[in-house]
């Protein structure tokens, strides 16, 4: 099948503020599967944002080409379409949000695509109930708290109706509480919504709740497997300046002072059932 | 000390006020001005008056709303008022002393004037708490529909007001937060010459207009990724359109300023 989006040999670089190019991508390959939930996972500068862009054609790549649905994104007269099909939300809620009221920020795109009223209305309305921000709905965005902000930046990019949301640390800017908001709404959107997802991320707790996880460290993939095989890889995940979950660190040094329990185990809960069995064993 | 502004605030509410066209509304709060202008008497400015009260009770807003946005420009009345009390002379020779004469009619005009700035103030601010922003500049964009076929984008300057509008409180935030911050660093922003107190306000602006500059480089990522490709083809969640609402507010308005001209005329 057709993966919904495709990155071939992309190369890709930019300016610094001396005007010497720098490269950050080079020959570099990503396909996104239609449905599926992937993170990718990255510290600053590893070129985890710059794909997103390249994602909708907010960036366009040096050579190779990105294909989104088949369309590619250098030519002008897909944009429109391809921003229909893959929607960004970015890091701060503050900076994303149009108008001076809930509902009507939320209505922007559909605007833009220039559809009928009631279309508007009826998409608006299940965009915000999917966020569970309707009853904020003729609130000034300025007085919500940060998840609700993001929660409705969300809700103006579902209300596109798009195959893929991108989103890109979307958590970065918010309290841990908000950070849970938003997570819930993330999973919601891929596992209710059919959405495809990427999440664009460098925390390891949000990484791993995905199906697949991409590891970048400076313009290269160096993992891309499910999430158990790839938080496992301890060592590659330090070198490329990640921490691990805590439960699988615990396993992994249990399993380095030669106490052996699964070292996949991601949550706090299969931590405790792992060790348990252990002792049980003994 | 900064959140207190109420100017251009939204108070969403389900009000008969609330419910007008705002295209009416703006035409409305302009021909209310005017009507306020001519009236040359107390009867005929009492009537505006009451009417203003009217609109103050339809719309839901508590008044106290209102007395706040007359507070800042408090003193400008005063002034103003000070400066008739003085300078209209009359035949009543109330108080006399050195080269001051205040007279009865200077007394009664200052009232005059202070009353009608006052009402002013308030038919203006009923417009904005009662109109969200984005309708406000999609009145305008609409009023300025004629002047977009001389080749003005009217569109790009609806949309740059509503972007205005919507950042005030963002900016106001991390000015806030900017003045602590420069506070924490030593940063003497109270006393001083008015030069020294100018300097000061110059580590705030700078890092505000560097913020600034980035926001609008992120929102315009977002409004792109949004679609938004100008005002071609665009449609609207909220289409304009007159109810019978708006024809009561026109022809009341009608009779208002039948009557005032009337009183001005009989009085």
């Amino acid at each position: 099948m057709e993966p919904l989006i495709r990155l071939n040999n992309v190369s890709f670089s930019y300016p610094d503020e001396n005007d010497t190019k720098i490269q950050l991508l080079e020959n570099f390959n990503l396909e996104i599967e239609k449905g599926s939930f992937v993170s990718v996972l990255g510290h600053n500068g590893s070129g985890k944002s710059t794909i997103a862009k390249l994602f909708n054609g907010l960036n366009l790549p040096d050579s190779g080409s990105v294909t989104v649905n088949g369309m590619d994104t250098a030519d002008e007269s897909n944009m429109l379409s391809i921003r229909e099909t893959v929607g960004l939300v970015f890091q701060n809620p503050d900076n994303q949000i149009v108008a001076t009221i809930v509902e009507e920020d939320v209505a922007f795109g559909p605007e833009n695509l220039g559809l009928p009223q009631k279309e508007i209305r009826k998409r608006v309305d299940e965009a915000l109930k999917s966020v569970d921000m309707y009853d904020y709905r003729m609130h000034e965005p300025h007085r919500l708290s940060g998840g609700q902000k993001q929660r409705v930046a969300i809700a103006g990019i579902i209300a596109m109706q798009p195959e893929c949301i991108v989103l890109d640390e979307p958590t970065a800017m918010l309290d841990p509480q908000g950070r849970a908001e938003v997570m819930d709404i993330i999973l919601k959107l891929n596992r209710q919504l059919n959405k495809t997802v990427v999440l664009i991320t460098h925390y390891m707790d949000e990484a791993a709740m995905a199906d697949r996880v991409v590891v970048m460290d400076s313009g290269k993939i160096i993992a891309d497997d499910t999430a158990k095989n790839v938080f496992s890889q301890v060592e590659l995940l330090k070198s490329a300046g990640l921490d691990v979950p805590q439960p699988t660190e615990l396993s992994y040094r249990l399993k380095k002072a030669g106490i052996g329990i699964d070292c996949d185990v991601l949550s706090v809960d299969e931590c405790v059932d792992a060790i348990t069995r252990k002792l049980l064993e003994e | 000390m900064l959140r207190d502004v109420t100017f251009g605030q939204y108070f969403p509410m389900d009000s008969f006020i609330h419910k007008l066209d705002p295209r009416f509304k703006i035409l409305l709060t302009f021909g209310l001005i005017i009507v306020a202008f001519v009236s040359f008497n107390f009867y005929s400015l009492g009537l505006v008056a009451a009417f203003a009260v009217l609109i103050m009770i339809l719309s839901g807003v508590p008044v106290k709303f209102y007395l706040k946005s007359i507070k800042p420009i408090l003193i400008f009345v005063l002034i103003t008022a000070v400066l008739n009390i003085f300078y209209i002379s009359g035949e009543t020779l109330l108080v006399e002393f050195w080269i001051v004469k205040i007279y009865l009619e200077g007394i009664i005009r200052a009232a005059f004037v202070a009353v009608r700035i006052v009402l002013l103030i308030i038919i203006s601010s009923a417009l904005t708490y009662t109109t969200s922003p984005t309708s406000l500049t999609d009145a305008i964009e609409n009023l300025l529909k004629p002047i977009s076929k001389l080749g003005v984008d009217t569109h790009s300057f609806a949309m740059m007001m509503t972007i205005a509008l919507r950042f005030i409180p963002t900016l106001i935030e991390e000015t806030d937060k900017i003045m602590s911050a420069q506070k924490a660093r030593g940063a003497d922003m109270e006393t001083g010459s008015l030069m020294q107190k100018i300097k000061a306000v110059l580590p705030i602006l700078i890092p505000l207009l560097v913020s600034s500059f980035r926001r609008a480089r992120e929102l315009a990522d977002a409004m792109e990724c949004r679609c938004y490709h100008g005002g071609e083809g665009r449609t609207r969640l909220k289409v304009l359109h007159a109810s019978y609402r708006d024809a009561i507010a026109l022809i009341s308005s009608f009779i208002l300023l039948s009557l005032v001209i009337l009183l001005n005329i009989l009085f």
